[in-house]
């Protein structure tokens, strides 16, 4: 499979991050390249093989659901680029 | 006198113990060190002297008050993956700029909770993506070996290059770092460090940056197999705020080194010897397998036969989660913001102008694979092959096998700004084709430098364990390093 000039800019508008024309031509190469790379795993028989979901085998730790951690809005809101009464501030979403 | 920091942890904790000498002292020594060579290599890109040298005066306290931790005054650069309290974490990425976050990751609080002290954050490829440390945004590191003869700049390795370069330069007495597909192991190979990623689950990944949860592993770099072992012991355990840290005790690594290998079966994967491997690589190897042999260990041929599928069944799974993992850089809650006509024009005005190209390239194939009509394709196919890539190992080590020896990287360290590497991507891939394995079985690999090669660069083997068998790994590294020597550069800086 390989990706054409508006597949790129598709994906590129999927992933949040504003392409210009010469960087998506550049990226259909690049992509194309890698994704022949990946190409050779179509070879390979999984018959019956079932997909990874944990590398190591092991139930999940659960605790108790309670509150353990909290009162700490000033330290949530401190690297934020724009904020207002603890509050992120963001471009207006609904007229 | 020697200088205080040409020793190794093992050895500055002896004196250190001995009272020759304070934490503040030696600090001291690293931060000068820094201070006179960080120019040169890049190594750090953010030094904290005075938060260094409070932590040493409060070390040296404890130890006078007879509280001395394992790592009591040892002074050491963290990767800038790690968050560290109010001090620049950025996973060496423009997208976080500014950011100091107001916690503490829990491997380096583990460090400090032993009485480690931080000389600063260390440079990294971006968001550890790269191999060679020259995606990051704050620019190459400079690796200090040179080969004979010759001026040229030479790649540390990545991701990890700021720990390899800074250890190798003694810019620190040991460094963090993470391993996501190689990032500790080819690293520590280029520049003679000793390198071990643990095993998944070994150390908390709760304050690390994200790249591919279900691949990325802490670890240290180190300047010898001892050094790497006190390391770990520190950095691993088990975490309620990562539900994939293994709750399993955390053994004295060190206690490992000098056991015999009588007994111990060594598998060599055929699989391993690849073409156009440089005939240095194939000796190094060779000579690998004769120490061991010595050393009265059983050397036995295995096949690991899905090997040639796991670099690209890796660049799928990873590039997927970092896909996932990075849409939380949005310009609203930390880092960098780029105001757009509206918010999704922010979001995109932010992305494009945060991340690095090596990084837009992932996001862009993982989005792909995991987009509608692909994911059977690419990402549920991927990990199939990756069950079978780790049942290979499986089926080995069911056969008796204790721990596997390769070579750890198919070359030396290359120049900066290779142009045969920036053109192609996938070319620069394969510089993990030894190590990337062992992060798709989640098992535990360490580096050892064993050798040089005719231009006078450090070479390394690789072994890899079973899961959990750090020590088995440690015992075998040590035998390797007892019949290589150590290698350290010449000082040109």
């Amino acid at each position: 499979m390989s990706v054409d000039l508006a597949t790129v800019k598709r994906v590129a508008r999927l992933a949040r991050i504003a392409v210009t024309e010469d960087e998506a031509n550049r990226m259909v190469g690049e992509l194309n390249g890698i994704l022949g790379f990946v190409e050779q795993l179509s070879e390979v028989d999984v018959t019956g093989i079932e997909p990874m979901t944990s590398v190591t085998p092991m139930t999940m730790r659960k605790r108790r659901d309670e509150v353990t951690d909290g009162d700490k809005a000033a330290d949530v809101v401190a690297n934020a680029p724009v904020t207002d009464h603890d509050f992120f501030l963001v471009p207006k979403v609904v007229e | 006198m020697t200088e205080l920091t040409s020793l190794t942890i093992a050895e500055a904790r002896e004196k250190l113990t001995a009272k020759e000498f304070t934490s503040v002292e030696l600090t001291q020594a690293y931060l000068n060190a820094i201070e006179a060579a960080n120019q040169v290599f890049n190594a750090y890109i953010a030094v904290t002297p005075e938060k260094a040298l409070d932590m040493a005066k409060t070390s040296d306290k404890r130890r006078a008050g007879g509280a001395a931790g394992a790592l009591e005054g040892i002074p050491l650069g963290i990767k800038d993956l790690f968050a560290t309290h109010d001090v620049h974490t950025q996973a060496c990425s423009h997208i976080l700029d500014g950011f100091k976050p107001k916690y503490e990751s829990t491997v380096t609080q583990n460090l400090w909770d032993d009485g480690a002290v931080m000389l600063g954050k260390l440079n990294m490829d971006e968001f550890a993506m790269g191999s060679s440390n020259e995606t990051s945004h704050y620019g190459a590191v400079v690796n200090p070996w040179k080969a004979q003869g010759s001026n040229q700049q030479l790649v540390p390795g990545g991701s990890s290059g700021g720990s390899a370069a800074a250890v190798a330069a003694h810019l620190c007495a040991a460094a963090t770092a993470t391993d996501t597909g190689g990032s500790i192991r080819q690293p520590g190979a280029f520049t003679g460090t000793v390198g071990i990623k643990p095993t998944y689950g070994r150390c908390s990944r709760w304050g690390t940056v994200a790249f591919a949860s279900s691949l990325d592993q802490a670890g240290p770099i180190a300047r010898d197999v001892r050094d790497a072992a006190i390391m770990l012991k520190s950095m691993a355990s088990v975490d309620a705020k990562d539900t994939t840290s293994v709750d399993l005790p955390v053994p004295d690594y060190e206690a490992a080194l000098g056991q015999s290998l009588k007994g111990m079966r060594i598998g060599i994967p055929k699989e391993y010897r690849v073409d156009g491997m440089p005939d240095e690589i194939e000796k190094l190897w060779s000579q690998g397998i004769a120490w061991l042999k010595d050393a009265g260990a059983e050397i036995v041929d295995i096949t690991l036969p899905h090997t040639k599928y796991a670099l690209p069944a890796y660049y799928i799974v990873a590039p997927a989660e970092a896909s996932s993992n990075l849409a939380r850089y949005d310009g609203v809650r930390y880092g960098l913001r780029v105001d757009g006509k509206d918010i999704a024009d922010m979001y995109e005005k932010t992305r494009a102008a945060g991340f690095g190209t090596e990084v837009k390239r992932r996001i862009m194939i993982g989005t792909y694979v995991l987009s509608a009509g692909y994911y059977d394709a690419y990402y549920l196919q991927a990990q199939k092959v990756r069950t079978l890539i780790k049942r290979d190992f499986e089926l080995v080590f069911d056969a008796g096998v204790d721990a596997i020896l390769t070579p750890a990287t198919p070359s030396s360290a290359f120049g900066i700004a290779d142009q045969d590497l920036a053109a192609d991507p996938v070319k620069m891939y394969l510089n993990d084709i030894f190590t990337v394995t062992v992060n798709m079985a989640g098992l535990p690999g360490i580096a050892v430098p064993a050798g040089l090669d005719a231009k006078g660069l450090p070479l390394g083997l690789q072994l890899i364990g079973k899961p959990f068998e750090e020590e088995t790994l440690f015992k075998t590294a040590y035998v390797i390093e007892q019949a290589a020597g150590r290698f350290t550069p010449s000082k040109w800086w």
